[in-house]
């Protein structure tokens, strides 16, 4: 029987795989970008679920600044990319990372 | 106090992390003086930190004074300062590039204006190395590898152009996913081990399967960070369409910044794993990075394109002798060599890269065949490509034959033929690609065309001249580098 | 020894080097700066070779370390080897300097030319001082590197091709070298150049290991020495301007792998043990090829200058034959053509540019007469060729008298044999030359004349090649006076034979 930290944790890596398939696969920018937020929320879930030290005890609290940590890091990195990407939509007039020669 | 090296430990990260912010308000003609009195009173911190290291031996700084394991600890020993001084040094002679480069005629008012940001960008880029090579804590480091890609980006991101855009929202996504990828084994170590501080994983580490998966994650994503074949492909067009400076950066010191992480994770966390395949993986790519690099720089007919691949190229000799650092005879050879090929690539890329970012601007596009005579016009940049590129190709007397020298005596020693066989034919390979690039500029020049050409100004063929002078150099640096390493380092040489 | 002693071969170095570096910075105008510069360094270094050489003589060793890697050091030394051959490289060097400012001084580029062209005789410099493998190889390597700018100096497509051959050959034979060198290290540890051998110890350990490295350290040194099939870049790289050529074949480059293989030879594996590992034999007959097979392609070239490097090729590898035949006659008649080739060949070089820069002559076949017009270049170029052939009095027959006699005394009688086909062949390919020059009538006017006032050319042009011509004369004439060369190369060979 799996415990629910157990099931959290594969669901953070199972959350942290489908970003990373949906960042190689799609290839407007706007979905890249919440692609690598997935990845992002995946690999926090399994902070997460690392915290919990059982029904009785308290959780770790370690974890939980890291993941604060975590997500300032990825608001700033979301905020980046996205300046990033409306610059090449204004320049190119598309949202994408291949040139049409590419494609 | 200051006769203390933990006192500069914090003040190498804050005083350009301030200066970024000063050279950010202040007004735009004031930034270049912001940046100069910041990166003085960097220098100043290194060099006291380095020195005081020399005399005191490692030093540790709870920050606030926290302490491990609830705390985050700074600290250095030999490797760190040798990073910072590497860092400091190229770092300063790219910015004595810029200020030459932002001003050359020729450039309009608008792309003035966005190349003003460059000074808190690099200020900016120059704290977070410091601050990645100054942790202890894994983290910590993945917080510094995020900001150092941030201002990498925005750097990229300087020139403007389409197409630089494009490359630097692709580096940025490889960067960030990197970065999710140690940010996931930094997860599973701390599950594991529940400690984060690497004095603490050094001690606690043992097999077990999740210090795999953690080794697994954390090695891919820096392994996209550094731009390891096959994993490289972003770095090409990033490195190759940003303005010079910033190529120079990205070549000479970022890429550094990741590999830097991934050597320590193995020599201090990673240790119980290196009887598995994976150190031989990393020499296995490092080894094809090495050839397919060099070949593909050779094929290119755009000068920044083939300094590029040549960093592709050049980042397969840092993995190459991965199995050595583990073999108890070798370690302390093979890690020397690494970090010499280190100092001598950063200053030889950085030389390169300017040189060939003055040339660009006097020839006005960046094709190859548009190199021809330029030695009768720009000698000193065309002499600093030279002299990069002896150092490139590991010819003596340059940093880079030295520790191709260390690379060499330690894998032939144990008798890894194959290793030296690589490490010969990417010298050769390194060489022709070099020549591509010299034996135009030596040809007779086209009168026609080069009457019209207006020169790059000293400052800029100086600093790119005085670089690559360093490249040479370091080819006396090896024992002082051997020296600087048994500083605090002890424990990671002669791991079994 | 005293502390400013063992700064000598360090100054050796640098008295080329840092003139080298100064010139690279100055204006193209800077005429007489430049010349001052270059004959100070010139002059200076002769000053303190003779401040060296009586101490050499008293058996003092003048030694200068830098450390370089744990355990191994840049070594700097001047012992009795390394003196004959920075003698012959700094008296060459002064006269090649006063012919290229001669030669060069109002074409353009000239900081860049004399910058190279000194850290070109420093590198050489410090081939000669090298202690120790690894310092050789470094300075080897500098000198490759520094050639490159020469051999294209004029910048043309066939400039260009011929600086991509000879880079393509000599780094080739770089990294072969490096191979030697590093598996030396590895199997033997630091090792220094000692006279009479340094790997006794190491032969009598593992001979097999030694047999395996010798081929590397003669193919690294082979390709500058241009030993057959290793030659190929010779003929090309002679596109480059005479001074140049006169560098690369007298002085530098060439001397550099033939030096190489000597020291080598002499003082890395000791002749003793080479002998006795039977390695030296093969050398031997790589030497004999190469003498007879260049001479065959000098034979057909109708290019004055080609013809000259075909003959070098020949030429070269007599210093090769010498170090190669064991016994006392042969290593005497083999170091006394280093110095003896050099001279000889540079007038010749000299003498080539001079029809050349003259007269536009570049082909053997317009040489008729030119006696008559330059009888001082074509004096010079006569007593130089019969150097070559090995005309008594000239110091062309001293060596090779040695040479014979070497032969026989190691029972080599074919070697002897090759020695005379070859002189044939000299005769062969020097004798239309100065037929040609002397008896035949001129055809025409000359191709490209210029006019020099009652001189017959430039005096700068034409003093480098009457001293050197006399000198080809005085070494013969002379070879056996007290302090002369061939003493010293006796004392030499002593050392080297632990006799």
């Amino acid at each position: 029987m799996i415990d629910a930290a157990t099931l959290y944790t594969l669901a953070g890596v199972l959350l942290f795989g489908m970003g990373l398939y949906a960042l190689l696969a799609y290839p407007h920018l706007l979905r890249k970008i919440l692609a690598m937020n997935v990845m992002g929320t995946g690999v926090f879930m399994v902070f997460i679920s690392i915290a919990y030290q059982g029904p009785t005890q308290r959780a770790d609290p370690v974890p939980h600044a890291l993941v604060i940590t975590g997500i300032v890091v990825a608001v700033c990195a979301t905020g980046l990319a996205l300046t990033l990407a409306t610059r090449i939509q204004a320049l190119t007039g598309s949202a994408r990372l291949e040139t049409d020669e590419e494609t | 106090m200051i006769f203390e090296a933990a006192f500069w430990l914090p003040v190498a990260i804050m005083a350009p992390l301030l200066a970024a912010l000063c050279a950010f308000l202040a007004p735009q003609r004031m930034s270049p003086l912001v940046t100069m009195i910041g990166a003085a009173i960097t220098f100043v911190a290194v060099g006291f930190l380095s020195a005081l290291l020399v005399r005191d031996g490692p030093t540790r700084h709870p920050v606030g004074g926290w302490g491990a394991p609830l705390g985050i600890d700074l600290a250095a020993d030999g490797l760190s300062a040798l990073m910072l001084m590497l860092t400091a040094v190229v770092g300063a002679a790219v910015a004595l590039y810029a200020y030459g480069y932002f001003n050359f005629p020729g450039h309009n008012e608008e792309t003035k204006q966005r190349y003003a940001s460059f000074w808190p960008l690099w200020l900016f880029l120059w704290s977070a190395l410091n601050a990645l090579f100054l942790s202890r804590d894994v983290f910590n480091l993945y917080v510094t590898l995020e900001l150092v890609s941030f201002a990498a980006v925005a750097l990229t991101a300087l020139a403007g152009k389409p197409d630089v855009l494009r490359a630097a929202m692709r580096y940025l996504l490889v960067s960030l996913a990197g970065s999710l990828f140690y940010l996931m084994g930094v997860a599973f170590l701390y599950g594991e081990f529940g400690v984060l501080d690497i004095d603490q994983l050094k001690k606690g580490v043992t097999t077990a399967p999740s210090l795999a998966a953690a080794a697994g994650l954390m090695t891919v994503g820096l392994m996209m960070k550094t731009a390891l074949f096959p994993l490289h492909f972003w770095l090409p067009p990033a490195h190759a369409n940003a303005i010079a400076p910033v190529s120079a950066l990205l070549s000479g010191l970022v890429v550094k910044g990741s590999f830097y992480i991934l050597l320590r994770a193995w020599l201090e966390i990673f240790y119980p794993l290196s009887h598995t395949g994976a150190p031989y993986l990393l020499m296995g790519l490092g080894g094809v990075a090495i050839l397919w690099g060099s070949l593909q720089a050779i094929r290119q007919t755009r000068l920044k394109l083939l300094i590029a691949y040549s960093t592709v190229a050049q980042i397969g000799y840092l993995f190459l002798l991965m199995p050595l650092l583990f073999v108890k005879e070798q370690s302390a050879l093979a890690l020397t060599g690494i970090v010499c090929f280190i100092l001598a690539h950063a200053s030889a890329k950085a030389a390169a890269f300017l040189s060939a970012g003055a040339i660009q601007l006097v020839t006005g596009d960046d094709r190859i065949a548009s190199l021809r005579g330029l030695m009768e016009m720009q000698p000193l940049a065309v002499v600093a490509f030279g002299a990069a590129g002896v150092s490139l190709a590991a010819l003596p007397p340059s940093g880079g034959f030295i520790a191709k020298w260390f690379m060499l005596d330690a894998s032939l020693a144990h008798g890894d033929w194959l290793i030296a066989a690589i490490i010969v034919a990417g010298g050769l390979l390194a060489a022709i690609y070099v020549m591509r690039v010299v034996a135009p500029l030596f040809r007779q020049p086209d009168d026609a065309v080069l009457h019209r050409l207006t020169l790059a100004p000293k400052t800029m063929t100086l600093s790119a001249f005085s670089l690559a002078v360093l490249a040479l150099l370091l080819s006396f640096a090896g024992i002082a580098v051997m020296e600087m390493l048994s500083i605090g380092a002890i424990g990671m040489l002669g791991i079994e | 020894m005293m502390g400013w002693e063992s700064s000598l071969p360090l100054l050796l170095f640098l008295s080329s080097f840092a003139p080298g570096l100064v010139i690279f910075f100055l204006e193209e105008e800077a005429h007489t700066t430049r010349t001052v510069l270059n004959l100070f360094g010139a002059l200076l270094k002769l000053a303190l070779l003779a401040i060296m050489v009586p101490g050499l003589l008293e058996g003092r060793v003048y030694e200068t370390r830098l450390p370089l890697l744990p355990e191994i050091d840049l070594v700097l030394r001047a012992d009795s080897l390394s003196v004959l051959f920075i003698v012959l490289s700094a008296s060459l060097w002064l006269v090649t300097t006063i012919y290229a400012i001669g030669y060069l001084e109002y074409s353009p580029n000239r900081s860049r030319f004399f910058g190279f062209f000194s850290l070109c005789v420093s590198s050489t410099m410090g081939i000669a001082l090298a202690g120790n493998p690894l310092t050789f190889l470094i300075f080897y390597e500098m000198l490759t590197i520094c050639t490159y700018p020469l051999v294209v100096h004029r910048g043309t497509p066939q400039a260009m091709h011929g600086g991509r051959v000879y880079l393509a050959y000599t780094l080739s034979g770089g990294v072969v070298l490096l191979i030697g060198v590093i598996g030396l290290h590895v199997l033997a540890g630091p090792v220094e150049f000692v006279d009479g051998g340094a790997l006794d110890a190491v032969g009598a350990r593992s001979p097999e290991a030694l047999r395996w490295l010798f081929p590397f350290f003669m193919v690294g040194f082979g390709v500058k020495a241009a030993l057959v099939p290793l030659h190929g870049w010779l003929p090309r790289a002679m596109v480059a301007p005479a001074p140049v050529s006169a560098l690369l074949h007298a002085v530098a480059v060439v001397k550099a792998g033939a030096f190489g293989i000597v020291r080598v030879v002499y003082d890395l594996y000791g002749v003793n043990l080479a002998h006795e590992l039977g390695l030296i034999d093969p050398l031997l007959i790589a030497a004999a090829i190469t003498i007879i097979v260049g001479s065959l392609f000098a034979l057909n070239q109708d290019d004055l200058k080609k013809r000259l490097a075909y003959s070098t090729v020949s030429q070269v590898s007599y210093i090769i034959l010498g170090a190669a035949t064991f016994g006392l006659f042969g290593a005497i008649g083999g170091l006394l053509h280093l110095v003896h080739q050099g001279v000889m060949k540079i007038t010749l070089f000299f003498c080539a540019g001079n029809f050349a820069e003259t007269l536009g002559i570049h082909k053997v076949s317009e040489m008729d007469g030119v006696g008559r017009r330059m009888p001082l270049t074509m004096a010079a170029f006569t007593v130089a060729a019969l150097g070559m052939i090995g005309v008594p009095p000239t110091a062309g027959f001293i060596s090779k008298w040695f040479l014979g006699a070497g032969s026989l005394q190691a029972e080599n009688g074919w070697a002897l044999g090759v020695l005379l086909t070859s002189s044939l062949l000299n005769a062969a390919y020097f004798l239309p030359i100065l037929y040609r020059g002397w008896f035949k009538p001129q055809q025409g006017a000359w191709p490209e004349e210029h006019l020099y006032g009652r001189m017959e050319t430039h005096w700068m042009l034409l003093f480098p090649p009457a001293i050197t011509g006399a000198f080809v004369l005085l070494l013969g004439v002379l070879a056996n006076m007290p302090f002369g060369l061939l003493r010293w190369v006796e004392f030499l060979i002593l050392l080297e034979y632990r006799l």
